[in-house]
């Protein structure tokens, strides 16, 4: 049952949109595509579901080669970020739609039309024109579409990003429970690193038309292979430097002298690129290794239980995310600890080495 | 740059709205304050007025009723020139044939500013948003956030406007740019003592931007405050569930004796001795923040765990209810059955929704 993409890649002109990718999805998968806008998440999609033909690879479905086979002939369900929906139609006749271009037996399109109006709450609008719904039903109807049919794949490109953030938050955590019955390949796409968390499943991460990792999601976010994925997968960004190392020593920033504490204890002595995570930074002493550096304060961010402090050093602009509301005038030196145990270590070639 | 004052503001679509039906007003009598060189944010959701407040304050619409001023001077029937508001819109609005330079330039052009004045101004404001090396660049060339960067340098190039508003400003941008350009702005705010006016239904955004946030639903203003006071102290249960992620815990109670309790348990709520008998539906609220795992308290169950990175949401089931906790990273979560303790200073009781013993 899984869909294998085999040595992929796709190009328009000169321009090459996917890289060489391998990629095997299993039935019963919640798979994310994490990256920014134009990594490639959504000509992946469009590759998955047959609407583009890839340059060069094949696609495997159930071990059968479907290179070549029209989005038609897929059985595919897709979810895009514009709400798309038939506006003439009533909300019942939109998700009925697929079902009956199948020519489905009317008892069961009404059943299967119910059910799935059930589990998106939309139970109620059922004879409303989308136009007479929020933003936030209206892509429920769209996902109840894609819902009745059994399709074996299952594609959502950005399906939450037009909606409100109260509303995102409520469906991120509907949505995994909707799938968990299936058997169908769930595939995600998000520019958001704290919805590929939230979701859990597996995440591919994605830059420039390459897909950096592909793994367990909490995996991709504790262990990335390489400082891309690292930083794919951060929000706020990672904090980097240039570090070298020697004996028991870091030294950063030029001059600053830090213990190497747990993380990087067994590396060669040597220049890296040490990766620090903003809440592993805070204006206050926390953690067993502990680096100290003093930064000019570009502008402190305070939500209603957390402080971000943005902050100059050597050039480059530093970000601490840490507990508690630490208020800090701008142009003021801010004192900041970093819990050098959670860094991460990466060499020249930017692949993680501790 | 302007103190703005509203006072009693309604608004209706409707042309001949009922005077006595709130249903037929979009907003329901609003009146805000807001002081010369601060930061603010309109927050809500979808539907909730707050665009229609942004048209009625830039003089696009002109409200049903109700008095606006700015400075003192009263504005209500103003056209939108008088008014002097520069916006900055969800979707980039630049001039794409013309020069990053002939972009920031455009608003002072218009006015009639002399060459002289405007190339320090333009370059002012180029090196405030890093936007210095690209000044001879065609706009059309520029990625979203570096067109949006644009658009938030007309809005500053002008020294005479009342305020500046954004709207939804970050829509389009992606999250690792959205930090930067935040604390960019918020940056710009601080240096240039602009009036800001924020409009979003993104709580991160309106709670690390203002220092004052509006909070509106259905038309009506639910709280205004800090962002530290709507955390720590929602008015009513719509702010605790809007503000934070996840929201507010909102449990069912009842007091007895002097005492709150859930489902039997007593517990140490802020509040409780405002309670009077007058109150009807009463609930308990407390942030995942300030619940824990103790030894002893409310029996509950562990349902989900969602991993947030540098924390654990954890969902719990007691006595029919959801109760949610967040778990730092670098601590295990139990399984089962467990015990749940609430910090009682951040504890507060509701009665129909609003704060019991707070001025309405």
């Amino acid at each position: 049952m899984s869909l294998e993409l085999r040595n992929i890649t796709k190009r328009v002109a000169a321009d090459m949109l996917i890289y060489d990718t391998s990629l095997v999805f299993e039935p019963r998968s919640f798979n994310v595509l994490l990256g920014t806008t134009l990594a490639g998440k959504t000509t992946l999609m469009q590759l998955m579901a047959g609407i583009q033909k890839p340059t060069s690879g094949k696609i495997f479905f159930r071990g059968e080669d479907v290179t070549g086979h029209s989005v038609q002939k897929r059985n595919v369900s897709m979810v895009y970020q514009q709400f798309i929906n038939y506006p003439n139609f009533s909300v019942y006749d939109n998700i009925a739609s697929p079902l009956r271009v199948a020519k489905m037996d009317a008892n069961e399109i009404d059943r299967r039309v119910q059910k799935a109006a059930e589990l998106l709450r939309l139970g109620p609008m059922l004879k409303r024109k989308p136009s007479e719904l929020s933003g936030g039903q209206q892509q429920r109807t769209a996902i109840a579409r894609a819902l009745v049919k059994d399709s074996d794949i299952i594609l959502l490109d950005e399906p939450l990003a037009n909606l409100d953030y109260k509303l995102r938050e409520e469906l991120r955590d509907e949505l995994p429970k909707l799938f968990s019955d299936r058997d169908a390949i769930v595939v995600y796409a998000t520019t958001e690193p704290s919805e590929a968390l939230l979701f859990g499943g597996n995440t591919a991460t994605m830059h420039e038309g390459r897909v950096t990792q592909f793994g367990p999601t909490s995996s991709s976010y504790r262990c990335p292979q390489d400082l891309i994925t690292a930083q794919v997968f951060s929000e706020p960004p990672m904090n980097t430097a240039k570090i070298e190392k020697r004996g028991s020593n870091l030294t950063i920033f030029g001059n600053q002298k830090w213990d190497v504490g747990a993380a990087g204890m067994n590396l060669k002595d040597g220049t890296y690129t040490i990766g620090i995570r903003p809440h592993n930074i805070a204006p206050f002493k926390h953690g067993k290794t502990i680096g100290k550096f003093n930064g000019k304060v570009l502008v402190t961010e305070i939500s209603g239980s957390e402080s971000v402090i943005h902050a100059k050093v050597n050039d480059q602009t530093w970000i601490s995310q840490s507990h508690g509301i630490h208020a800090m005038p701008i142009g003021s030196n801010a004192e900041l600890f970093v819990d050098l145990d959670q860094s991460l270590f990466f060499d020249h070639a930017g692949r993680l080495v501790s | 740059m302007a103190k703005i004052s509203i006072e009693n503001l309604r608004h209706s679509y409707l042309p001949f709205p009922n005077q006595d039906r709130d249903e037929d007003y979009v907003l329901k009598k609003l009146s805000i304050d807001w002081q010369d060189g601060g930061a603010y944010a309109l927050l809500g959701p979808s539907g909730c007025g707050k665009t229609t407040l942004l048209n009625l304050i830039s003089g696009l619409l002109f409200p049903t009723e109700g008095r606006m001023t700015f400075d003192g001077r009263d504005v209500t029937r103003a056209s939108p020139e008088e008014r002097n508001i520069a916006q900055v819109f969800q979707f980039p609005v630049i001039y794409d044939t013309m020069t990053v330079y002939d972009n920031l330039a455009f608003p002072l052009r218009n006015r009639g500013v002399p060459e002289s004045e405007i190339d320090p101004r333009v370059k002012e404001i180029a090196e405030m948003l890093d936007l210095t090396a690209t000044l001879r660049n065609r706009a059309s060339g520029l990625t979203a956030d570096g067109k949006q960067k644009i658009s938030l340098g007309r809005g500053l190039v002008r020294s005479d406007v009342s305020a500046i508003m954004f709207d939804e400003p970050l829509t389009v941008i992606d999250p690792h740019l959205k930090w930067q350009l935040r604390s960019k702005l918020k940056e710009l705010h601080q240096r240039t003592k602009r009036t800001m006016i924020y409009v979003t239904h993104d709580q991160t955004e309106a709670l690390t931007f203002a220092d004052q946030v509006v909070l509106m639903n259905n038309g009506e203003i639910v709280q205004q405050g800090t962002p530290v006071e709507l955390f720590e102290k929602p008015h009513h249960t719509f702010v605790g569930h809007f503000i934070g992620s996840p929201g507010m815990n909102i449990l069912p109670c009842e007091v007895k004796g002097g005492k709150a309790f859930f489902a039997g348990h007593a517990v140490a709520a802020e509040n409780t001795s405002q309670v009077t008998t007058t109150h009807t539906k009463l609930e308990l609220g407390v942030r995942p923040e300030f619940v824990s795992f103790a030894k002893t308290g409310i029996a509950a169950e562990v349902v989900k765990v969602s991993d947030a990175g540098r924390f654990r949401i954890v969902e719990t089931r007691a006595a029919g209810s959801s109760i949610k906790l967040l778990v730092p990273e670098d601590e295990t979560v139990p399984t089962g059955k467990v015990k749940l303790a609430f910090d009682k200073s951040h504890t507060q009781i509701y009665a129909n929704d609003w704060l019991v013993g707070q001025a309405r």
